[in-house]
């Protein structure tokens, strides 16, 4: 749920509450101050006649309230003495409403001329349902008008306030590391999207810092390591050939050589993926894949023979990409040399190439290996001692960069790998 | 023959320089940019082996300058950061050859001698051995003045032996060198044998003077019967 649709719910809901009670109050506030007038007005009426009824005396015995709304009536003492005004409401028929209409109506005593009389006035109150009903009318209005405009206010102006917020999500939702994006940040007046603003750059500045750092040192160590590797490997291979060792030493030194040459590839993979990573690859050219990939396939013809694999490649005619050739080269052999490597003797493997898609599969006795990590680095299966760990995640990375996407799945006993170049 | 190296490696300069003395060749050396510009302005060589990256300059300005003085020195570019732009500025500045750090001895001597033959030889590229004859313009083996049928393989193999005649030459050397550096992780090189085997099978039923031995398991030498 969004923040402005969550608060303007909160808002909703506590509007509802505080207008009730308003609406509540309002009304005996109002009620009372229509009271108070009411009460005045008849006080006010009470004393007019009884002033009038001073100078004429027929006014002094009218028992009925009739048209001019009030009584007088003669009483006796006991009823006079003590006797407090009191206002009250109650019921009279109305001719215009056809109905029983509330009205206020005061009784108080006064004594004249030793006698002591009694008087009533009434007078036309508000109708107290009709008032409760127009209030409800009111209050459910104005709740109405407030919701629409906390909505529109969230609308209009949050969303404009909110922006920059939404520009940076939207930027940080597609933002990957090894492209090396920018991000543009919207300026903004509001204290806490600035802050935001700026603890995202500072973020993205340190982890590209040191993302760019780790692949910086990478390519450096690799590099370094070349030169004293070259050396070694050159001093035993003169050894070797001074024709001056025993079978044994030879041996001992072979093995010293073989795993010089093991960390040499190793080394030279490494090199290989910080240089794909950084970008060194830049020279393109259009490349007909299935005259490379026949290429590849008679490079490898002997390793498949040896390993008793037979390839299999059937491909459609002009299928051309614009990709760098010595990439491209890589891309492809690791895949093929991976399914030799892998490959039981005896089977085929079969490898296709369309417009659209090269795929490669072989059969082995391991199981499926869809929910291993087959394109992290130095991830290596069936004990393949003499692989560098490196070659899927070559093929991978340089996948990659041209946007194609290398897949594996498992089938019947056939690993596929999947080149789509869409 | 006249060779000068130019590397300020010491260990590695000792290395090619031991490799090429044993060749019979006359080597010198130079460990900077400066001492590498003197010797090129005063003597000729057959090849100069020339290290890129020197600390006090770049070594394809002292290509340049051998290429502007017309000198007829074969260079070999040797590099550290095997990146194609240095391949390609070099020989477009008219290197006949480049060689990325790492490489194999075997390799070395393999270059230097092809690019010597292309200089002596003049388009005469033919590797003589008793009654065997590679010309490596055409590709062609004769033995007795008989041509030998070799496909593609069997041909690198043989020529990459012959250049390295009488040294052994491991099988990772001779694997990387023929199948390419992305051979790597297969299953020991052992598939290099049926190369070897039909080799020698040609060589025997041709009965060519030179033989390819077995050492140790460890890799190949091309000898006199």
């Amino acid at each position: 749920m969004k923040l402005l649709n969550y608060t303007t719910t909160y808002f909703s809901g506590i509007l509802l509450v505080l207008i009730s009670i308003w609406a509540v109050v309002f009304y005996y506030a109002m009620f009372d101050e229509i009271y108070d007038s009411i009460d005045d007005g008849l006080d006010n009426r009470k004393m007019v006649l009884i002033a009038r009824a001073t100078k004429d005396p027929n006014l002094m015995q009218k028992p009925q309230l009739d048209e001019y709304l009030y009584t007088i009536e003669k009483v006796d003492f006991k009823n006079y003495r003590g006797f407090k005004d009191t206002y009250n409401d109650t019921l009279m028929y109305m001719i215009n409403e056809e109905d029983y209409e509330p009205v206020r109506m005061l009784e108080s005593v006064f004594k004249l001329n030793n006698e002591y009389y009694k008087i009533k006035v009434a007078t036309s109150m508000v109708e107290e349902d009709d008032q409760i009903q127009n209030l409800l009318k009111y209050t459910v209005l104005l709740y109405a008008a407030l919701v629409i405009s906390i909505l529109f206010l969230n609308n209009f102006f949050l969303r404009k306030v909110w922006k920059p917020f939404y520009n940076l999500m939207a930027q940080l939702k597609t933002f990957r590391l090894e492209k090396k994006q920018s991000i543009t940040y919207t300026p903004t007046k509001i204290e806490e999207f600035t802050l935001l603003n700026n603890s995202i750059e500072k973020l993205l500045q340190k982890t590209q810092e040191s993302y760019e750092g780790q692949k910086q040192f990478i390519e450096n160590a690799s590099h370094e390591l070349q030169t004293p590797l070259a050396i070694a490997i050159n001093k035993l291979e003169i050894l070797f050939e001074e024709n001056e060792l025993t079978e044994n030493q030879a041996e001992q030194l072979q093995q010293a050589l073989e795993n010089l040459e093991r960390l040499k590839r190793l080394n030279r993979s490494l090199l290989l993926i910080s240089k794909i990573e950084n970008d060194q690859f830049q020279e393109k050219e259009t490349l007909d894949l299935k005259s490379l990939i026949e290429e590849i396939n008679a490079d490898f013809s002997e390793m498949a023979s040896h390993k008793n694999v037979l390839l299999h490649f059937s491909a459609e005619d002009k299928v051309f990409k614009n990709m760098n050739p010595d990439l491209a080269y890589m891309l492809f052999s690791n895949l093929i040399k991976n399914a030799i490597s892998h490959g039981n003797s005896g089977t085929d493997i079969l490898m296709e190439l369309a417009e659209k898609k090269f795929s490669i599969s072989n059969f082995s006795d391991s199981d499926s290996l869809e929910k291993e990590p087959v394109f992290e680095r130095f991830q290596k299966f069936n004990g393949s001692k003499n692989s560098t760990g490196l070659g899927l995640s070559i093929s991978k990375s340089i996948s990659e960069k041209y946007g194609y996407a290398l897949n594996y799945s498992y089938k019947n006993g056939q690993h596929i790998f999947t080149l789509n170049f869409i | 023959m006249k060779i000068l190296i130019v590397e300020d490696e010491p260990q590695m300069l000792e290395n090619m320089a031991k490799t090429l003395k044993a060749e019979a060749y006359i080597v010198e050396s130079a460990a900077s940019f400066k001492e590498a510009s003197q010797r090129i302005g005063v003597y000729d060589y057959d090849c100069i082996l020339l290290d890129i990256g020197l600390p006090d300059g770049n070594g394809l300005e002292l290509l340049k300058t051998i290429k502007d003085k017309g000198l007829e020195d074969g260079v070999i570019i040797v590099s550290a950061k095997d990146s194609l732009d240095d391949k390609l500025q070099g020989l477009d500045l008219g290197a006949d050859d480049y060689l990325p750090k790492p490489f194999h001895m075997a390799e070395l001597r393999a270059r230097v001698k092809a690019v010597l033959r292309r200089r002596n030889f003049e388009g005469q590229n033919e590797l003589q051995i008793g009654n065997v004859s590679i010309n490596t313009s055409n590709r062609t083996l004769f033995i007795e003045k008989e041509e030998v049928d070799l496909n593609r393989k069997e041909y690198d193999v043989l020529l990459y032996l012959a250049s390295n005649k009488d040294r052994l030459v491991n099988k990772t050397a001779l694997a990387e060198h023929v199948w390419g550096d992305n051979i790597d992780q297969a299953d020991s090189f052992d598939f290099i044998y049926s190369q070897i085997k039909n080799l020698r099978k040609k060589l025997e039923t041709h009965k060519a003077d030179i033989e390819i031995k077995a050492v140790y398991g460890i890799g190949y030498k091309l000898q006199n019967k």
